[in-house]
């Protein structure tokens, strides 16, 4: 099973390169072995005990702003048709 | 961060995909997603009931407890059953049935079989019990199997004397092959694993595309990836192109994790390995090598378990190749549930038949 929740780095490595990580206000411990670039504050992927990547925080952002440059409608216009929808008494779901 | 991962389940997002993906569906295609995570959110989200008549979305191999063979199960019990063994392993692997036991059915008879949260976990346990001999299981593609070779390094750093792994790792690309090649099964792309990828890349993939024409694309988890996946799936198909495209950026850089390979080639060696439904497929699995022997449960406990057998009635070989979905199974629900599962695919939780069983709608979709 993949945990896609980013793990915080909140320690520096200790000499078996085991770091304490933040997993939503959980803490473990966790080997940075795969990852000897990570650093406190960055964000890792966990798998296993380990950290398996560094999460691109940027990329993160970008896809989100290519996902909303397709044009999504807001949740008030969603709102609105659903309104519409019930005013017309649509039971179809 | 976690304002960031709102967004990848932003229902707007969510339905402008699905619109896109209606528009640009055109012509027949099936998709199979090959990551037992992928299989579990499809199922949760009931995203199959989202999808235009013209795409059929189909579970493939992705759980890696399920795809190992009978054989395999059965040497880790009877390593289990050794005198002085500590068995040690993730917690999925425990109820899944081989020919005549479990490991949890062999840990109620009073063998050692413990769940440990990560193979280093496995180390301090033989640290700590001198005059046990500890083995860890490790079963599980890519992404587990640098966890193992790290540990089998650290073991080795350590000189531990009393620890060993059994590998049953595999490994993913080649057993696409052997879909592709399946004419039952005529796959028309992939969704592929986001985290498999996080280690390995694209390159190991561009077969697909380059040599059978089939599309797939790097998808994450939440329901918005995998939506974003189906879509770009689609796109290729529409436009009649084939790569391996990612749309999962934030966990997986096109190069995979140079270390994490360099990690699983430097630990194991390539060997044919038994999958589940699908038969031996050569060099897709991870023997250690012969100079970590002195690491290896194959020679460290040598046994040799019963003759295996097939499970009675349980079609989860046909399943994992998407030949049948799990309600076609005559046990599916009544001899087979979570609680009393037959096969492995209704064990573990990320299993095609669990994740039917759990998420109804998702069968009925
Ligand atoms: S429902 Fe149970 S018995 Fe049937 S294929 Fe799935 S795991 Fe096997």
């Amino acid at each position: 099973m993949c945990l896609a929740i980013p793990a915080k780095i909140v320690s520096e490595p200790n000499d078996n390169s085991m770091a304490e990580v933040d997993i939503l206000g959980v803490k473990r411990f966790i080997s940075l072995m795969m990852t000897p670039d990570a650093t406190v504050g960055d964000h890792v992927l966990v798998h296993a005990g380990f950290a398996i990547e560094v999460v691109d925080e940027e990329f993160a952002q970008e896809s989100l702003a290519m996902l909303r440059q397709m044009g999504i409608r807001t949740a008030d216009e969603l709102a609105a048709e659903a309104d519409e929808e019930a005013a017309a008494g649509t039971t179809a779901s | 961060m976690n304002d960031i991962l709102n967004g990848f389940r932003d229902p707007d997002v969510a339905r402008r995909l699905v619109d896109a993906i209606h528009e640009t569906a055109t012509v027949p295609a099936k998709l199979m997603e090959v990551c037992g995570t992928h299989t579990m959110s499809i199922a949760k989200h009931g995203l199959r009931g989202l999808m235009p008549e013209t795409i059929t979305l189909l579970s493939g191999p992705g759980c890696p407890v399920c795809v190992t063979a009978n054989p395999d199960i059965d040497l880790a019990i009877e390593i289990a059953r050794q005198p002085g063994v500590v068995l040690t392993t993730f917690g999925d692997m425990m109820k899944v049935p081989g020919s005549y036991s479990s490991l949890s059915g062999e840990k109620a008879d009073g063998r050692d079989v413990r769940i440990v949260y990560s193979p280093l976990d496995s180390l301090t346990i033989a640290e700590n019990e001198p005059e046990k001999h500890v083995v860890f299981l490790g079963v599980g593609f890519e992404t587990t199997a640098p966890t193992v070779a790290l540990t089998i390094r650290e073991a080795a750093r350590r000189g531990l004397p009393n620890w060993s792994a059994l590998s049953l790792h595999k490994t993913v690309p080649e057993a696409l092959r052997a879909l592709v090649n399946d004419p039952e099964v005529q796959i028309t792309g992939f969704i592929l694993p986001g985290h498999v990828s996080t280690i390995i890349g694209t390159a190991p993939y561009e077969f697909l595309a380059r040599e059978y024409g089939v599309p797939s694309v790097i998808t994450g988890f939440e329901p918005v990836d995998v939506l974003q996946g189906v879509w770009m799936l689609s796109k290729q198909l529409a436009e009649g192109r084939a790569e391996v495209e990612i749309a999962y950026g934030r966990g997986v850089h096109a190069e995979g994790n140079p270390t994490a390979v360099a990690a699983i080639e430097a630990a194991f060696e390539p060997v044919d390995a038994e999958w589940r439904g699908i038969g031996v497929i050569p060099g897709t699995g991870l023997a250690l090598r012969s100079e970590f022997a002195q690491y290896d449960a194959r020679v460290r406990v040598p046994c040799t378990p019963p003759e295996p057998r097939e499970i009675k009635g349980c079609q989860c070989g046909d399943v994992l190749r998407g030949v049948v979905l799990p309600f076609d199974c005559k046990l599916f629900g009544r001899a087979c549930t979570p609680e009393h599962p037959i096969g492995p695919c209704m064990v573990s939780s990320e299993g095609s038949c669990a994740a039917y069983y759990r998420y109804t709608d998702y069968g009925k979709a």
